[in-house]
C-alpha cells in the first residue's frame, strides 16, 4: 500500500463548522403511529450515534412485532378515507410537506449530517432540496394519475411497507412516501437502524402539515423490524432500497403472497473514460462518482474503466485531485468526504480493501489527519485490478475505486456489462454519436454522459438485473403504487 | 394402390431448429408421440435464447413489428391445420381468431412502447434526460393447459413485442398446437432462438427454467399457485422479474392489460446527456 503525504500545495482552510444551536432535537423519539409519537409496546429505546464522534444524539424507540401489527391495523383503517379524499386535496397535503421540508431545510440538513456522517455540503445542497422536490413533483401527480400510467382508471394498492437505507435517509423516505401517498396508499416507513433521525423529523412535518392520522407511520428499528414487517399479513406492497442480500430475502418472503414489490438494490457501476474525453472534467466526474457521500451510494462509479492510451494520464490526474480532497468533520462546510456511516460498514470496507490487496491489486490511500473518534476511511484507489478480483465484482459501498483498463469500445461495453448488477454507468467522451451508442449498449438503468450522480424527481431511477426492479421518479414511479381498474 | 400418408414427427423448437429431446424421451399423447423435454433441453433453449436476445433487441421496432405481423399471417394461413389439432369445432375456430388477433395487436405495440412508457424528463439541470423502455432480456413463459394456443400466444406475444427472447413451456395436456405454432413462427423471419418451445412435464421444466440463473423474467400463466410460489422463490435468488396471471381465454383478456404485460418484461433506462458546455 502506498500512502502519500498531502502535497504542500494544498490550501489550508480555517474550520467552517455549521452551527447546531438552532436544532430543536428531543432527547427521546417515539414511534410515529396514528399521527402521534408513541411509546413502543416493549419499551425498547436505542441511542442513535453520530458516526463522526461516536456520541449519542438521541434515544430512539425501536418497534417490536406488536407495534408493527398496530401500525398495519391503523394504516389499513386509514387507507379508504385517504384514498377517498378528492385527488387535488390529497395533493395539497404533499405540497405542504414539500414546503415544510424547504422551511426546515437547515435543520434537516444538519440532522442528516449529524446522524449519518455525510458532509453538510451534500445534505444541504443535494439530499434536502431533492427530498422537497420529490414531494413537490408527486404532489402534482395526485390529480393526474391516470395520465401517468396511460390507463383508463386507476386505484391505489392499499397499505404499503417501505424500507429505506442509511445512505440518503430523508431523500429515500421522500422517494418512497411521495408517490405512495399521491396514489392514495397509506404507508409504513422503516428507516435504517443507524439513521432514523430525519425520518422522525419528517413525522413532525406530517403533523405540522395536518396529514390525516394513520396515513404515514414511521417505525425505527433494526433489520428485524423490517423482516417482521414484510412477513406480516395485511400488506399490499413492499418497496425496499438496500442491499441485494436483503432484497433477495424480501422477494423470497413474499413468494406466492401476491404482494407487489419493487427493489432498488446494490450496484457495481462502471464509469467509462474514453481517450477522447475532456480528462480534467472526467477526473472531477470520477471523484464525484465514487467519493460523493463517502461512496455510500448504490449507483457509485466504483468500477473505473479507462482506455489504455490515457490510463497513466488519468491515474496521475486522479491521484493529484484526490490529494486535495478534504476528509474530516462532516459539519465543516469545506469537507468533501465525511465519516463512514457505522462501525459495521467500516469493517466491511476494510475487509474488502484487505481482500483487494491480498489478491494483488495495487492500493493507494490518501494520508489524511483523521479525527481520533468516529469511523473514517481514507479515499482509496486500486490499480492493477483484474475483472475477477473481489474489489471489481462486489459492492464495497465506501470511498474505494477499482480501476480497470480497456482498448476498444466493444471491450469497454463487454467489461461494463460483465456484472450481476446493472444500476448505473458513466460515459466520458466528447463524441456525441459514440456516447449514444455506448449508452444504448449498457445494461444499466441510469446512464450518465459527462456527468455522474445526477438525480431529479422527473427522471426514472432503478436497476437492471440484480440491482432490482421497478422505478422511482417521474411517471414510471407511479406505476408501482397503482393498479389499473379493468373495464367490466 | 392406397397412398401411405406421411405422418408428422412432433419435435421441440430450440434455436430455430426442430429437435428431439436430448434425453430421447417422448410421451404418447392421443395418437402421436410428443417429445418430453429435459432440464438439459431447458438449458440449451436458454443458451439459444441468450444468443438471440441481443440481436433481436437491436432490430428496429418497425422490423420487429413486421415480423410479428408476419407471424399472424403465417398462423392465419395455417388455421385449418391448427384448428384441427385444437379438436375442430366452433371453440377452436374462436381460439384461432383470438390468437391471430392477439399477434396483430402486439405487432402494433413494438413502436408504441417507447412513446407510451418513455419520454423526455424535464430535469432541473442543463441535461437532455430521457427514459426509454428496453427489453429485460430472456423471458421464461409457463403457458396454461387450456386454451393451449391462445394461452401461449397471449404470453409470448408481449414478451417478443417488447424485444425479448423467450423460452416457453407449453401446455402439458395439449402441447400439439404449441408445437405446430413453431412451424408458423419458423417461416415468419423470427431469427432462430428468439422463441423456443418445449413440451413435457410442466413442473420439471418450469422449475429448471425458473431456477436458471441467466433468465431475466418469468411469466407464469399456469394457474398453479403452488408452482407459482416456488417460481417466486427461485426468482428471488437472482432478483428475476416474476409475474403471474390466469391464462387468457379471450382476445380481451390477452390485450386489456397489454401495458402491464409489456411492463412486466421491460426495463426502463434513463440517460443523461449534457446540453452546452
Amino acid at each position: 500500500m502506498t500512502v502519500e503525504p498531502r502535497q504542500s500545495t494544498v490550501w489550508n482552510y480555517a474550520p467552517a463548522p455549521e452551527a447546531t444551536d438552532h436544532l430543536r432535537l428531543r432527547d427521546r423519539y417515539g414511534l410515529f403511529i396514528d399521527g402521534a409519537f408513541r411509546e413502543p409496546a416493549e419499551g425498547r429505546h436505542e441511542p442513535t450515534i453520530n458516526p463522526a464522534t461516536e456520541e449519542p444524539i438521541a434515544e430512539i424507540a425501536w418497534a417490536g412485532p406488536a407495534d408493527v401489527a398496530r401500525a398495519l391495523e391503523v394504516a389499513r383503517s386509514a387507507q379508504p378515507r385517504w384514498a377517498a379524499l378528492p385527488d387535488r386535496e390529497r395533493g395539497k397535503y404533499l405540497f405542504r410537506i414539500a414546503r415544510l421540508i424547504q422551511e426546515r431545510a437547515r435543520e434537516l440538513a444538519v440532522c442528516e449530517t449529524l446522524d449519518g456522517g455525510k458532509p453538510l455540503r451534500e445534505s444541504r445542497d443535494v439530499d434536502v432540496p431533492l427530498a422537497a422536490a420529490h414531494f413537490f413533483h408527486y404532489a402534482g401527480w395526485a390529480d393526474k394519475l391516470r395520465y401517468g400510467v396511460a390507463a383508463r382508471e386507476v386505484a391505489p394498492l392499499g397499505v404499503v411497507a417501505q424500507i429505506v437505507p442509511w445512505n440518503f435517509p430523508l431523500l429515500m423516505a421522500a422517494w418512497k412516501l411521495a408517490p405512495a401517498l399521491a396514489c392514495g396508499n397509506t404507508a409504513i416507513l422503516k428507516p435504517a437502524e443507524t439513521t432514523p433521525l430525519t425520518a422522525l423529523l419528517l413525522a413532525e412535518i406530517c403533523q405540522e402539515a395536518e396529514l390525516p392520522p394513520g396515513v404515514v407511520a414511521i417505525l425505527p428499528g433494526d433489520g428485524q423490524v423490517g423482516a417482521t414487517l414484510v412477513r406480516s399479513p395485511g400488506l399490499d406492497k413492499v418497496a425496499f432500497t438496500g442491499s441485494t442480500a436483503v432484497g433477495r430475502d424480501i422477494q423470497g418472503a413474499l413468494a406466492g403472497r401476491g404482494v407487489e414489490l419493487t427493489l432498488e438494490l446494490g450496484g457495481k457501476s462502471a464509469n467509462i473514460v474514453f481517450e477522447d474525453a475532456a480528462l480534467d472534467q472526467a477526473v472531477e466526474g470520477i471523484v464525484n462518482g465514487i467519493f460523493f457521500n463517502q461512496g455510500h451510494v448504490c449507483c457509485a462509479g466504483s468500477r473505473l474503466l479507462v482506455q489504455e492510451s490515457v490510463m497513466d494520464e488519468v491515474i496521475a490526474k486522479l491521484w493529484a485531485r484526490m490529494a486535495r480532497l478534504r476528509v474530516g468533520d462532516p459539519l465543516d462546510k469545506n469537507t468533501d468526504v465525511g465519516a463512514i456511516n457505522s462501525a459495521e460498514q467500516l469493517a466491511r470496507i476494510e475487509a474488502l480493501v484487505a481482500a483487494g490487496e491480498a489478491e494483488g491489486a495495487v492500493r493507494r490511500s490518501l494520508a489524511c489527519d483523521l479525527p481520533e473518534h468516529g469511523y473514517w476511511f481514507p479515499p482509496t484507489l486500486f490499480t492493477d485490478v483484474a475483472p475477477a478480483h473481489r474489489i471489481a465484482v462486489e459492492e464495497i459501498f465506501g470511498p474505494v475505486v477499482s480501476v480497470l483498463s480497456f482498448r476498444t469500445q466493444a471491450e469497454a461495453i463487454q467489461k461494463a456489462n460483465n456484472s450481476r448488477y446493472g444500476l448505473a454507468a458513466g460515459i466520458w467522451t466528447d463524441k456525441g454519436a459514440k456516447a449514444f451508442e455506448v449508452a444504448s449498449a449498457l445494461r444499466a438503468g441510469v446512464v450518465w454522459q459527462n456527468t455522474y450522480n445526477h438525480f431529479d424527481p422527473t427522471a426514472a431511477f432503478g436497476g437492471y438485473k440484480e440491482s432490482g426492479f421497478g422505478r422511482e421518479g417521474g411517471p414510471a414511479g407511479l406505476r408501482p403504487y397503482l393498479r389499473v381498474v379493468r373495464s367490466p | 394402390m392406397t397412398r401411405i400418408p406421411v405422418r408428422k414427427t412432433y419435435k421441440l423448437w430450440i434455436g430455430g431448429a426442430f429437435v428431439r429431446s436430448e434425453s430421447g424421451r417422448s410421451d404418447l399423447v392421443g395418437e402421436v408421440n410428443l417429445p418430453r423435454a429435459s432440464r438439459k433441453d431447458v438449458r440449451d433453449a436458454m443458451a439459444a435464447a441468450r444468443r438471440a436476445s441481443g440481436p433481436w433487441a437491436a432490430r428496429t421496432a418497425y422490423n420487429r413489428g413486421q415480423i410479428l405481423y408476419r407471424a399472424a399471417e403465417a398462423v392465419e394461413s395455417r388455421r385449418a391445420q391448427l384448428t384441427a389439432v385444437l379438436d375442430g369445432g366452433a371453440d377452436a375456430d374462436a381460439e384461432l381468431d383470438a390468437a391471430i388477433d392477439v399477434l396483430v395487436h402486439y405487432a402494433g405495440w413494438t413502436d408504441k412502447l417507447a412513446p407510451v412508457l418513455g419520454g423526455i424528463n424535464p430535469v432541473a439541470a442543463p441535461f437532455l434526460s430521457f427514459t426509454l423502455p428496453e427489453p429485460t432480456g430472456v423471458v421464461g413463459v409457463i403457458a396454461p393447459d387450456e386454451p393451449s394456443l391462445l394461452g401461449l400466444v397471449a404470453e409470448v406475444a408481449p414478451a417478443l413485442a417488447a424485444g425479448n427472447a423467450v423460452v416457453a413451456i407449453l401446455s402439458e395436456t395439449r402441447p400439439h398446437a404449441g408445437l405446430d405454432l413453431a412451424e408458423a413462427l419458423g417461416v415468419s423471419d423470427l431469427p432462430g432462438g428468439v422463441i423456443n418451445l418445449l413440451s413435457g412435464r410442466r413442473r420439471e421444466l418450469a422449475l429448471a427454467l425458473g431456477g436458471h440463473r441467466d433468465l431475466n423474467a418469468i411469466v407464469d400463466a399456469s394457474g398453479d399457485h403452488e408452482l407459482g410460489t416456488e417460481l417466486d422463490r427461485l426468482a428471488a435468488e437472482t432478483i428475476k422479474r416474476a409475474s403471474h396471471h390466469p391464462g387468457a381465454v379471450s382476445y380481451e383478456q390477452a390485450t386489456d392489460d397489454a401495458l402491464e404485460r409489456l411492463t412486466a418484461v421491460t426495463e426502463l433506462k434513463t440517460a443523461w446527456h449534457p446540453v452546452g458546455a
